[in-house]
């Protein structure tokens, strides 16, 4: 807001963090331009926390840069232009929505009028009730009231509705959706894809540290120009993934999933092969197929974080998506 | 590039003053502190200072005690709102957001101090008027002032053994690990008994200990103390609050930054 419209907001170069031996960044390079909602996501485990606490920051970077507006992270000009919900955070319960806001509104040059803040987070009737007496949404619309109400130039949410009932966590996408339409810029990362569909412009795709993808929901799905081929069958998956070399082959409930970039090349293979096959439908690639799709061509040997998968045939469904990412 | 924001005074105080009466609200309405910490130091002055003492061993007892159990009665909301709060909010990742946000670090320190010292000045004028009315304690005016400047001020080294245990300590060990430090410490100082009627090994142990010195100088200003020069315990005091607040310093830094 206060520095020069072209630059980047955020501007990470280059950055590479390890601990001890294990490399929990690895040449993450990105931009975030003003009015932009990013989703950044990825697995448990896949550095997402570790980026959001470079630009807060917590964390210095074993190499590369990390600016915020300009500002060296963790600077009080970078805090002054953030805004920030981190993972699993509590507050002191006997305080009241009123005083807590109050008081970090206080820390802010020019925060937002508190009713503002009350009203965009859906906090309004709420307002003196004890932190102690709030359900598991409201308390995280209470830490979104507390990112927003310094008018910071972005806004962070680190895994912002992780734990959230449906009903809560579409709450929640209503004040992001506020928030956007007031201009605020939002980094969030989260692992429910259909969150990063529904709220983001930009979705950075983030694996074992290294960014390997960016780009709009649409593009990831478009990049991947595909179908998802479901259906049933009595031969296994090891058996269809060695009938379709180069393609994704998963199982979900007691359905195969096969990613085809060419829909009706498969078919033809699959249909006349020796197959007892059933129940089959083809429809366009959800942003959850493609995600797993371009995770498994990058990190090659990595399960998919698929839908449920019964215990006994978790073991064939690992050889299979490894025979097909091969 | 790099703009220094400074914190303009007016606003700099105005957060200080928010951070402090939300502070002292939030400990007021834990009951568990609240009472316990000051209930506890009465009840064994009542007990010990007033009952125990009635038809007197010396009588110098209730004014001796008033001494010692204010002492007491100061470090315990020093030690436990630092060694337990700040290890709770830690715990928590409060204290990792306010951090994160331009929160004035010392807006943080300063709050928990003035809470402190607001139950201490509770705790001391509650001992002061039973000692006052039921233990015949006379002091002049200027006495009862000065008792209760060096009892405020010198809960302050408290205070960063408190910030040091909690920034170490993990939450659900800190009320055990501080009670740990807190009780033992009471005793082996002389503020539940005057060490003169500790064996010797334990006499020159006491010497070990910050709430001792306190101790000897709160009595000094009744003519109660063991005798040695009040600039020997200052200056005790005054290095093992630097120490512990270096330690503290590190602690910090080591688990705000990686």
């Amino acid at each position: 807001m206060h520095q020069s419209i072209n630059k980047p907001l955020v501007q990470v170069k280059n950055l590479n963090k390890s601990f001890g031996d294990v490399e929990a960044l690895i040449d993450v390079s990105l931009a975030i331009s003003a009015g932009e909602i990013v989703a950044l996501l990825g697995a448990n485990g896949a550095g997402k926390t570790s980026l959001i606490n470079h630009l807060l920051g917590r964390l210095r970077p074993s190499s590369g840069e990390v600016w915020i507006n300009g500002n060296k992270p963790g600077s009080m000009a970078a805090r002054q232009s953030i805004g920030a919900i981190l993972q699993a955070t509590q507050m002191p319960g006997t305080l009241t929505v009123q005083e807590h806001l109050t008081l970090f509104r206080s820390y802010y040059t020019s925060p937002i009028p508190l009713n503002q803040a009350l009203a965009t987070a859906g906090l309004t009737d709420l307002v003196d009730r004890r932190f102690d007496t709030l359900s598991g949404g409201q308390k995280q619309r209470l830490f979104f009231a507390m990112a927003i109400c310094g008018r910071p130039d972005i806004v962070l949410l680190d895994e912002p509705t992780v734990g959230l009932d449906a009903e809560s966590r579409r709450d929640f996408w209503t004040c992001i959706r506020t928030l956007r339409s007031q201009g605020t810029t939002v980094l969030l990362t989260t692992h429910y894809l259909e969150e990063a569909d529904a709220l983001a412009d930009r979705i950075l795709l983030l694996a074992e540290g290294s960014l390997m993808h960016e780009g709009t929901p649409e593009s990831i799905k478009q990049q991947l120009g595909g179908k998802r081929i479901r259906f049933r069958t009595t031969a296994n998956t090891a058996h269809i993934g060695e009938l379709l070399p180069g393609h994704t082959v998963t199982e979900y409930g007691d359905y195969i999933d096969v990613i085809a970039p060419d829909e009706v090349a498969t078919l033809k293979v699959l249909l006349s092969a020796p197959l007892d096959v059933r129940d089959l439908s083809v429809e366009p690639v959800s942003l959850e197929s493609a995600l797993m799709h371009l995770s498994q061509k990058f990190a090659g040997n990595q399960k998919p974080a698929a839908a449920p998968v019964q215990e006994s045939e978790q073991q064939s469904e690992q050889e299979t998506t490894k025979e097909a990412a091969r | 590039m790099n703009t220094l924001v400074s914190v303009p005074i007016a606003r700099l105080a105005n957060i200080y003053w928010l951070e402090s009466r939300t502070e002292l609200i939030k400990n007021l309405r834990i009951p568990a502190f609240a009472i316990s910490s000051i209930a506890f130091p009465v009840m064994f002055y009542v007990f010990f200072g007033l009952i125990f003492n009635r038809d007197g061993m010396s009588g110098d007892m209730p004014a001796y005690m008033l001494a010692t159990y204010s002492v007491f009665g100061v470090i315990g909301p020093a030690l436990f709102s630092f060694g337990v709060g700040v290890s709770v909010e830690r715990d928590q990742g409060w204290l990792a957001l306010k951090q994160c946000s331009p929160m004035p670090i010392s807006a943080y320190f300063v709050a928990r101090v003035f809470s402190a010292l607001v139950f201490g000045l509770a705790i001391a004028l509650i001992l002061f008027a039973l000692g006052y009315i039921f233990g015949n304690v006379s002091m002049s005016p200027g006495q009862w002032t000065l008792t209760l400047v060096i009892l405020l001020l010198g809960s302050l080294p408290f205070s960063a053994i408190g910030l040091w245990l909690g920034l170490s300590l993990k939450a659900q060990v800190a009320p055990a690990v501080v009670n740990l430090i807190y009780l033992p410490m009471a005793f082996l100082s002389g503020l539940w008994l005057p060490i003169q009627y500790f064996p010797e090994i334990l006499q020159k142990a006491a010497w070990l200990m910050p709430a001792f010195h306190l101790s000897q100088l709160v009595l000094s200003v009744q003519g109660l103390s063991l005798g040695f020069n009040s600039i020997l315990h200052i200056l005790i005091i005054l290095v093992t609050s630097a120490v512990f607040l270096g330690l503290a310093f590190r602690a910090f830094i080591r688990q705000s930054i990686n």
